[in-house]
């Protein structure tokens, strides 16, 4: 039987073109669904949403690169500033990141960086923000408006995520899990990931990241991005009483958006080491691949 | 599958993810300069709006802070003196004769002097003042709430939008058509928080605070906030006001709702 002969479903489709592009796992497989349709929509629209928003936040950030705690800002103890040093002739020569008072020089990357050749003073690098010079009004209209698209699919994915019942299936680490966390950790720290039918479902540590990604960061960052603003404040006060001030809410964004990068970083790094293209099939056609026999079992 | 091949693909694999993320970055920095592209920003500015004002009723109050709560120093943001001769010879004649007027959209058009603004019923509030760049400061304000102005001045029907103008030239060479101006709805002009504010922490407003007087509207950012105040304007559209944007930083490209 040729591939032509069967009959065009997502499975041999996605069969024809891993083929076609030389990327059919070796040896016995089979596949299994793993992704609902929208936990892949909602899970690339996030994607895009984290980056646009990382990138127009930093250049957001660069308007006043410094983090403070409580409601106002303190200028001369700030809990972490980026800024620069100039010589005599105002040419900026050095970068420092300032943390708690202490000074680390960051020359090139963080407080000063080249932008069109010169070493000009500016928070985070123009390859890091959106857009690439420091924009402030722009980077604010980017920042909300994808603010908007990831609140939406948020509420979207929360909805659906109860009703089909994928987060208490699926997300919430189970006492067992918890229990073999230990072994979990450990197992991924040598780079061993579960294979067969075990890699059906998230593993204990998955359920844990996942779990706190959605359920603590999501909710966390968009509060306190909503006590930044002074007529939300005027309708909810106790939200910044909740974070202990404006400004103390304003780091704790910050913190999560690198709370963010942070997981996104480890997340890319497994995807790739647990197999790239099977994940990124998963991802977004749904379909798996378990390796080791021809069938399920 | 020998190695050779797989590094290829590899080197292809990181190559073309490099190529990505330039082409988005630069498509980003492209789709911002199209008109479609900022007039979907533009609408977005007016969910924000019309989603703020479900939570956020006429009448809902920023925060108040304890006299323990205020800044050491306040920092002055923006012009930090207007520097023109007139505003000068004002200064020096400590604002006897500055004139705060209300006219347009009105049925009696007012006229101030800082006395006049002073023998108002005051009202004094300790808030936080929230700049655009991000920053914060808390400061004891007082000032005639701007509502009971308004009803002196009895707003016409069609009246929506109060045009604040100011001292403060906006250019280099002082070009007196360019000064500093700002626009609010009606209904947050009218807010219980929005003060002509002459005092800062006690003391009469400096000169770099905006000096002789200033608005204060506390739901919104700085710069909604305009200093050196000297005209009020009610208009009912925006059009034709400067660049026509409602404030000298949203001409620059700063959203009219400065709620967020």
């Amino acid at each position: 039987m040729t591939i032509a002969d069967q009959a065009v479903s997502p499975r041999n489709l996605t069969a024809r073109l891993r083929a076609a592009l030389g990327l059919a796992p070796a040896g016995p497989h089979y596949y299994v669904y793993r992704h609902k349709a929208f936990v892949r929509a909602g899970h690339w629209i996030n994607a895009l949403c984290l980056l646009v928003l990382l990138m127009s936040g930093l250049n957001i950030f660069n308007a006043h690169p410094a983090l403070y705690w409580g409601n106002g800002s303190n200028f001369d103890h700030p809990a972490l500033m980026l800024g620069a040093y100039q010589d005599e002739f105002g040419q900026v020569t050095r970068g420092v990141t300032e943390i708690g008072g202490k000074e680390f020089d960051t020359t090139g990357v963080l407080g000063a960086s080249r932008y069109g050749g010169d070493l000009i003073s500016r928070g985070f690098p123009a390859w890091a923000t959106l857009p690439g010079p420091n924009w402030l009004a722009l980077a604010r209209q980017w920042h909300f408006a994808f603010a908007w698209i990831l609140v939406i699919n948020a509420f979207v994915f929360f909805v659906l995520g109860f009703r089909s019942r994928h987060f208490l299936k699926d997300l919430i680490p189970t006492r067992a899990d918890i229990a073999h966390l230990g072994r979990e950790i450990l197992e991924h720290v040598r780079l061993r990931f579960p294979h067969g039918e075990t890699a059906r479902r998230y593993n204990g540590l998955q359920k844990l990241a996942y779990s706190v990604v959605i359920f603590v960061l999501g909710p966390l960052i968009v509060l306190t991005g909503l006590t930044m603003s002074p007529t939300m404040d005027s309708a909810f006060p106790l939200l910044p009483i909740l974070f202990g001030g404006r400004q103390s809410a304003r780091t704790v964004h910050f913190l999560c958006a690198f709370s963010f990068l942070g997981f996104f970083i480890i997340h890319i790094a497994m995807v790739v080491l647990s197999g790239t293209w099977n994940n990124l099939r998963s991802m977004i056609t749904g379909w798996y691949a378990i390796q080791g026999q021809e069938r399920r079992p | 599958m020998t190695g050779s091949l797989l590094l290829k693909r590899r080197q292809f694999l990181g190559r073309g993810l490099a190529g990505l993320g330039t082409l988005l970055l630069s498509g980003c920095y492209d789709l911002s300069q199209k008109p479609w592209f900022t007039g979907i920003l533009g609408e977005v500015e007016n969910l924000t709006r019309a989603a703020q004002h479900l939570f956020a009723g006429p009448h809902t109050l920023a925060p108040e802070y304890a006299k323990t709560d205020i800044a050491p120093m306040f920092r002055a943001n923006g012009t930090l003196d207007p520097g023109t001769l007139e505003y000068k010879a004002h200064a020096a004649a400590g604002f006897r004769l500055w004139r705060v007027t209300v006219s347009g959209l009105v049925e009696r058009p007012v006229s101030l002097t800082m006395d006049d603004i002073r023998k108002l019923p005051q009202r004094t509030q300790i808030t936080r003042h929230d700049c655009v760049e991000g920053w914060s400061a808390i400061g004891e304000w007082t000032g005639p709430q701007l509502s009971l102005i308004l009803a002196a001045a009895r707003p016409k029907a069609n009246a929506r939008y109060a045009v604040f103008y100011c001292a403060d030239p906006m250019t280099a060479e002082g070009d007196p058509d360019h000064k500093y101006y700002e626009s609010l709805a009606l209904s947050e002009a009218a807010h219980p928080q929005t003060i002509l504010a002459h005092r800062l922490n006690g003391a009469p407003l400096d000169v770099a605070h905006g000096a002789p007087v200033r608005l204060r509207a506390e739901r919104q950012l700085g710069y909604k906030q305009p200093k050196y105040l000297e005209r009020i304007v009610l208009t009912d559209s925006l059009a034709g006001i400067g660049g026509g944007k409602g404030g000298y930083w949203e001409d620059q490209g700063y959203t009219w709702y400065g709620g967020i």
